[in-house]
């Protein structure tokens, strides 16, 4: 199984450390770096095995926080004795998160704005800014990939293993998706993975899912930070639909 | 003219135009008229617009004057239209701002911000018309240096760059964040 998804809502490195400063509670100032570092390689290794590419940014940041991490065990001023013994070795990339955050931030504020064609309209304008549901805010990359984490960890481990030859595409995951969402409008995350018994058909239900975000035919929501994860019909559901059973038509064929 | 004829014929002249007007150009085509004159006028129709809940109202935006609807009717226009979402990315509002707050800026000085790679957004903000470029950087290779447009005000609905939220200064983003903090932001800048 070799498919690429690259999606928009994937942010890079940067916004990876703040969501897991978010996550655990802590104060950009003062990153407990093992631990950040330890759950950033983590979700690394989650993205590669789904084969997302894991752009060279996020290496070049997971070699940063390890070296971060090993100056934070030397003793303070060991090897320059004379220097300024109050240069934290995490200074400069908690620079540079606040800077990103400071944008971050303006981006937000930016965003709710009046804005063309999403609130406000002019004569002949003729798009429209697709708007979430009230009260709902739009999930990130790095929250999905949490909650894959806890579907695959909950898992049943079998002392056995059964070798069969699972045919699932993406594409039939993504039709049965679509033909749930038609019945019941609206669908909690993890019941997508219901009845659901290997990794393997974990990982192409979650691309499918994923594929579907890109074509705007659906999508995922949260009421709050923490609460459940909502996936809903969105305005490219049933273009989407028929491309999806077209595409499998030509390949059947 | 009396003024209730300069009022209508504004209306009117803003009706037709294609994106926003300025005092001085409206003055110029209505023979000459004070542009002071026609800066009072507008005001006048901006709020009678507003306190009879028009169905439009009068906006000044990218240096000029625009009818725009108002955002309450705003999932009634949007049914009616109905078309294709145009939606914009976290990325693509993320390098607009870093690009609106820093203009003008290079790619790489973008890049070293946002810590990614932003060849594909500068592209389809470019295609948009949200930024362009405005000149070379002095520095080794001379980048490139965007800066937004009239366009990108007219899509925030700013009247110029200085109606930007002002940007937290780099001390207090420190602090712990305080839930609603940008919400206040919002509405203190609207009032």
């Amino acid at each position: 199984m070799s498919t690429h998804v690259q999606l928009e809502i994937f942010e890079g490195p940067l916004d990876l450390l703040l969501h897991l400063i978010k996550k655990n509670e802590v104060i950009i100032t003062d990153i407990p770096i093992a631990a950040i570092t330890e759950q950033y390689l983590a979700t690394l290794e989650l993205m590669q095995s789904l084969n997302l590419d894991v752009a060279g940014e996020f290496l070049v940041m997971a070699a940063t926080l390890i070296h971060i991490k090993s100056r934070m065990l030397l003793p303070a001023g060991a090897d320059e004795p004379d220097e300024d013994e109050g240069i934290d070795p995490r200074d400069e990339l908690v620079r540079r998160l606040l800077e990103y955050q400071r944008y971050k931030e303006a981006a937000s504020v930016l965003e709710q704005r009046e804005i063309l064609t999403r609130d406000v309209f002019i004569r002949g304008g003729g798009s429209t800014e697709e708007a979430g549901p009230r009260g709902f805010r739009e999930i990130s990359i790095f929250e999905l990939l949490g909650a894959l984490k806890r579907v695959i960890e909950r898992l049943p481990k079998d002392a056995f293993h059964e070798v069969t030859l699972e045919k699932i595409t993406v594409r039939e995951k993504m039709t049965l998706l679509l033909d749930k969402l038609h019945e019941r409008g609206s669908l909690v995350f993890e019941s997508l993975f219901e009845g659901v018994r290997s990794r393997m058909e974990i990982v192409v239900t979650f691309l499918a899912m994923l594929e579907l975000v890109k074509v705007r035919a659906i999508r995922i929501v949260q009421e709050e930070l923490g609460g459940p994860i909502l996936i809903e019909a969105a305005a490219g559901m049933d273009e989407a639909a028929e491309q999806v059973a077209l595409d499998e038509e030509q390949n059947g064929a | 003219m009396e003024r209730e004829e300069i009022k209508s014929i504004l209306e009117s002249l803003l009706f037709v135009a294609d994106g926003p007007q300025s005092a001085q150009r409206l003055a110029e085509s209505m023979d000459g008229i004070d542009r002071k004159l026609i800066q009072e006028v507008l005001a006048e129709l901006q709020s009678e617009l507003e306190t009879k809940n028009r169905g439009v109202r009068l906006v000044e935006v990218a240096g000029g004057y625009q009818l725009r609807t108002p955002k309450n009717n705003a999932d009634w226009v949007k049914k009616f239209l109905g078309g294709r979402p145009a939606r914009m990315g976290k990325a693509t509002l993320e390098t607009l701002a870093i690009i609106a707050y820093r203009q003008p800026i290079t790619k790489a000085e973008i890049e070293a911000i946002r810590g990614v790679d932003v060849d594909g957004v500068i592209t389809t903000l470019l295609e948009r018309s949200l930024i362009r470029a405005v000149g070379r950087k002095d520095v080794p290779g001379r980048p490139f240096l965007y800066a937004t447009t009239p366009e990108f005000l007219q899509l925030f609905n700013l009247k110029d760059l200085s109606g930007l939220p002002p940007l937290k200064e780099m001390e207090e983003m420190s602090l712990p964040e305080i839930p609603g903090a940008t919400i206040a932001i919002e509405q203190a800048e609207e009032s």
